[in-house]
């Protein structure tokens, strides 16, 4: 493995890292306070820096620095993690985003942006709330003095002044020798990384006098001895004047693979390992139930809470969370309450066990495609092989009948289980879509709340993959379109802050992505008069309403300039169009004036498979997507009606519904067929027009393995793909749509041109 | 190093010839991927006549073409005797459906002569030259030009 594979792999973990970081940051925006949360967002920063500090890229350890200087203080609970507070991390979240394509794409970033946001988030980290919070928030200053109130006191907290000028210089603080006692176990996780206990034990010792005890306890006699294991555990006692920070540093690399407990000998606590303090006595009275020594976390979380900077609003919560602790702790390892730390630790262990997903492994695409591939022609070969079974009719053979039967079902599982491999949820997108409505947002002075559903759903990795670029477009409609100014929202009487909801489900062996904003809906008249403007319509057209909010897919209206104006939709929606087609998906809107437009889109859940109808027209076999068509049905000859010269109409429960003969639109046959000799497809095509597809014959219903036309050939009009029939022939994929479009007088017309036509 | 290859380092190729109705042409063997025998094609809606139809190819859909209609000739009346040569070109792969396969030539670039200038424009687009063997005169075919490519298209 080369540098350049280690440094990919390092990216990929980047990815999960931000959208960990990030979904962890929407569930704190959403309320949720769990400190597991917390340590979830500051780990993903954590390690983003640690593998950016391993491969030199020194703009991105720069910003997760003060990105996790910050988290930090909100995991000490110096730092309310409020919405405003939030709102600076998830731009910092997008902001390192950006630095990271930047370290693997060698493009450049916002600098500006970054040196900003780098400013806000010392500033947070300095006790200084943004400038929103601030009234609601204890006054405060910046020296992080904060008036003595007298719940301080009772807390057993002293204020503490200090000068930040010498935080500033960055300068090894200068604090009075003392003694650390040190409690350092670590997990086998520490050696699997190829740390090494005794390096870090080293490090340590040059930090001042030490003195070191192991602990063999938990070894255990050879025979049970798993080589894997880590047993030891040491207890240092540690003579120094560079304060706990810096011993918390040697283990910064070890420090989820470990359990540490630092504490100042005699019962005193360092206030914080960021900020170069004092340490400051804490009298631990509350707790002396249950601790004779205070060392955990929880309990420097304790103390921090108290800090004079919070004091007033979280004495009460604190007092409340000190008891839950000295609770917890005397449940979870009640005969040994002074080990709280590892109690925690513990407890923090079990959680993330369980919230842990199951072991996964990363495989190259092209492999899962290459398997999708084999399995394709397998069904291929598996339907040869009934088809040629049942023309050499062995009558009486059963035991082949049976094993072909076996293969079948062995063959579909296997199907199954490989489009599996390529099912992801559409989380990754959906988060995507978070940071294009902040961006939005921001941009055109909205508030917009976006509310995403059914997240875990899952699709072929092909089709997330390509949905991103459809969806960024629709939000960006929505929001900047779609919704409202706050003014305007408030003057209709709704509230200031608009909605966007993205959702989706599973529908009938599709998958639905639904984009919903309660803005003000699709200005009909507008569009209406753009389409005249730009003679898509005629003056005096009778359109449904429906037709009417269709008309901004048209490509007309993407390369209108002002279209943001006046339509409020538009920009690129021909394109969003065109890209979901390419899925073989559909795109509806519904809109109401005033209550905002809902977009919804249905998709295939793979792109290398589709349920389709095998059907015969002009002696050639085709497939008919089975999700386009609606009923099929035998025309009676009373219930053809001709229509002006060509046009001819089938009456269905009382309407009338065009027939389009497939095989003449095709090309196949010169002449119409006469429809009451073949079969009627009812199809409904996005826009909601209906047609009867005639074909000649239906021979069946079969999955099909979906076969690129464009790779070796070009597009064809009105045929989607192709597929491999069990007599090994190639049979084409009906393009539904383009036929339905192509029967309202748009012509299929051969896109490919004579290479030398002279 | 494979035969071919030091054949052209020598200055020499390797041409594949095939016969169509009464005329010779050869293409280069770099290009050619496999050669099999005819099997019925699924037509193609609006396709030009020369485009005979797509057929499997080890689960590839591949496009075949009539290369005698494609010049302009008679179309062929494909066979159990027709074969098909399976062609990259570029990065499609394409069958080229001629008579026979009459021969594996060796050639340098020496014997290469320029097409004659009674060829039409149509002609010169996909002759590259003709060669002259043992009295016999084989047009050399430059593939691109026989299919239909992509940047055409979009124009």
């Amino acid at each position: 493995m080369d540098m350049n594979e280690i440094k990919e792999i390092f990216f990929q973990e980047c990815e999960e890292q931000l959208a960990e970081l990030e979904s962890g940051l929407l569930k704190l925006n959403d309320g949720d306070r769990d400190p597991e949360t917390v340590n979830a967002v500051f780990r993903a920063v954590h390690s983003i820096k640690g593998g950016a500090g391993a491969f030199g890229l020194d703009d991105l350890v720069s910003f997760a620095h003060v990105f996790e200087t910050t988290l930090d203080c909100v995991r000490s609970n110096r730092l309310e993690p409020n919405q405003d507070v939030l709102k600076v991390m998830l731009r910092s979240a997008d902001v390192l985003a950006d630095l990271t394509n930047a370290a693997r794409d060698g493009g450049g970033v916002d600098e500006a942006r970054s040196r900003q946001l780098i400013k806000e988030l010392e500033a947070l980290a300095n006790g200084e709330l943004p400038q929103a919070a601030a009234e609601s928030a204890p006054k405060t200053t910046p020296a992080g003095v904060a008036p003595a109130a007298p719940v301080v006191n009772e807390e057993g907290f002293q204020p503490v002044a200090f000068s930040f000028d010498d935080f500033e210089t960055g300068d090894e603080p200068t604090i009075e020798p003392s003694t650390y006692e040190i409690v350092f176990k670590p997990k086998s996780e520490l050696y699997a990384k190829g740390n090494d206990a005794t390096l870090l034990l080293r490090d340590l010792s040059r930090l001042g006098e030490m003195s070191i005890h192991c602990d063999m306890d938990t070894l255990p006699p050879l025979d049970r001895m798993n080589p894997e294991e880590a047993y030891f555990s040491w207890k240092i006692s540690l003579k120094t004047d560079k304060g706990e920070e810096a011993i918390r540093s040697v283990f910064e690399f070890a420090e989820w693979d470990c359990e540490l407990d630092v504490a100042l000998a005699g019962g005193t606590v360092g206030m914080d390992e960021d900020l170069p303090m004092q340490p400051v006595p804490f009298d631990l009275s509350i707790l002396e139930d249950e601790a004779q020594a205070p060392a955990g976390k929880e309990d420097r979380a304790a103390a921090s809470e108290g800090d004079p900077r919070n004091a007033a609003v979280a004495a009460a919560q604190t007092a409340s969370n000190v008891l839950q602790m000295a609770q917890s702790t005397a449940r979870v390892s009640p005969e040994n309450a002074r080990n709280s730390q590892s109690a925690s630790a513990a407890q923090a262990a079990a959680q993330q066990a369980a919230s842990a997903a199951t072991p996964t492994i990363r495989v190259d695409l092209d492999r899962v495609d290459r398997l999708i591939n084999l399995v394709g022609e397998l069904v291929i070969n598996q339907a040869m092989l009934s088809q040629s079974v049942i023309e050499n009719d062995t009558n009486g053979t059963s035991s082949i009948n049976m094993g072909l039967e076996e293969l079948q079902q062995l063959t579909r599982e296997i199907q199954d289980s490989v489009m599996a491999i390529r099912a992801q949820p559409v989380k990754p997108v959906f988060q995507r879509m978070s940071r294009i409505v902040r961006e939005i947002a921001d941009m055109t002075g909205k508030s917009v709340r976006l509310i995403t559903e059914g997240e875990n759903t899952e699709v072929d990795k092909t089709v997330i993959d390509k949905l991103a670029e459809p969806l960024t477009h629709m939000i960006r409609n929505a929001v900047d379109h779609g919704l409202e100014t706050p003014e305007k929202r408030v003057a209709a009487g709704k509230n200031p802050e608009g909605t966007v909801r993205l959702t989706a489900k599973h529908r009938s062996g599709r998958i639905v992505i639904e984009l919903a904003d309660d803005g003000a809906g699709i200005n009909r008249e507008k569009v209406r008069q753009k389409a005249i403007d730009n003679d898509l319509i005629a003056a005096d057209a009778n359109l449904s309403d429906e037709e009417v909010d269709n008309l901004i897919f048209h490509a007309g209206f993407s390369t209108a300039d002002k279209i943001s104006d006046i339509s409020g939709r538009g920009v690129g929606m021909d394109v969003v169009k065109r890209s979901i087609q390419a899925l073989g998906g559909r795109i509806n809107i519904s809109s109401k004036p005033g209550q905002g437009s809902i977009f919804t889109m249905s998709l295939p859940l793979t792109l290398a498979v589709l349920d389709g109808m095998v059907v015969t027209v002009a002696n050639q076999t085709l497939v008919v997507p089975l999700t386009a068509i609606v009923e099929t049905l035998q025309p009676e000859a009373s219930a053809i009606h001709s229509f002006g010269s060509s046009q001819r109409l089938i009456s269905i429960r009382d309407s009338f519904c065009p027939l389009v003969d497939v095989g003449r639109i095709l090309n196949f046959r010169g002449a119409q067929a006469n429809p009451v000799e073949g079969v009627a497809l009812l199809v409904e095509s996005e826009g909601g027009g209906q047609r009867a597809l005639m074909v000649d014959a239906i021979q069946g219903q079969r999955q099909v393995v979906i076969k690129s036309l464009e790779a070796n050939y070009t597009h064809v009009p009105g045929i989607a793909a192709a597929t491999i029939l069990g007599d090994g022939r190639v049979a084409l994929i009906l393009d539904v749509d383009a036929i339905v479009a192509a029967s309202r007088g748009q012509s299929l017309k051969p896109e490919m041109s004579l290479a030398a036509a002279g | 190093m494979t035969n071919a290859a030091k054949h052209l380092t020598n200055g020499g190729r390797e041409l594949i010839a095939f016969r169509v109705g009464d005329q010779e042409f050869c293409v280069n063997i770099m290009s050619v991927r496999e050669i099999r025998g005819w099997t019925p094609a699924t037509p193609m809606p609006h396709a030009p006549a020369y485009v005979l139809g797509v057929i499997n190819l080890r689960g590839a859909v591949l496009p075949i073409v009539d290369f005698s209609a494609r010049l302009g000739m008679k179309a062929a009346e494909p066979t159990v005797r027709h074969v098909i040569i399976v062609a990259q070109v570029k990065s499609r792969v394409v069958g080229l459906l001629v008579d026979a396969v009459s021969d594996i030539l060796t050639v340098s670039d020496r014997d290469i002569q320029p097409t004659p200038d009674i060829a039409s424009d149509f002609e010169r687009s996909f002759a590259r030259g003709v060669l002259a063997i043992e009295g016999r005169m084989i047009c050399l075919v430059e593939l691109d030009s026989v299919f239909p490519s992509e940047e055409r298209e979009a124009a």
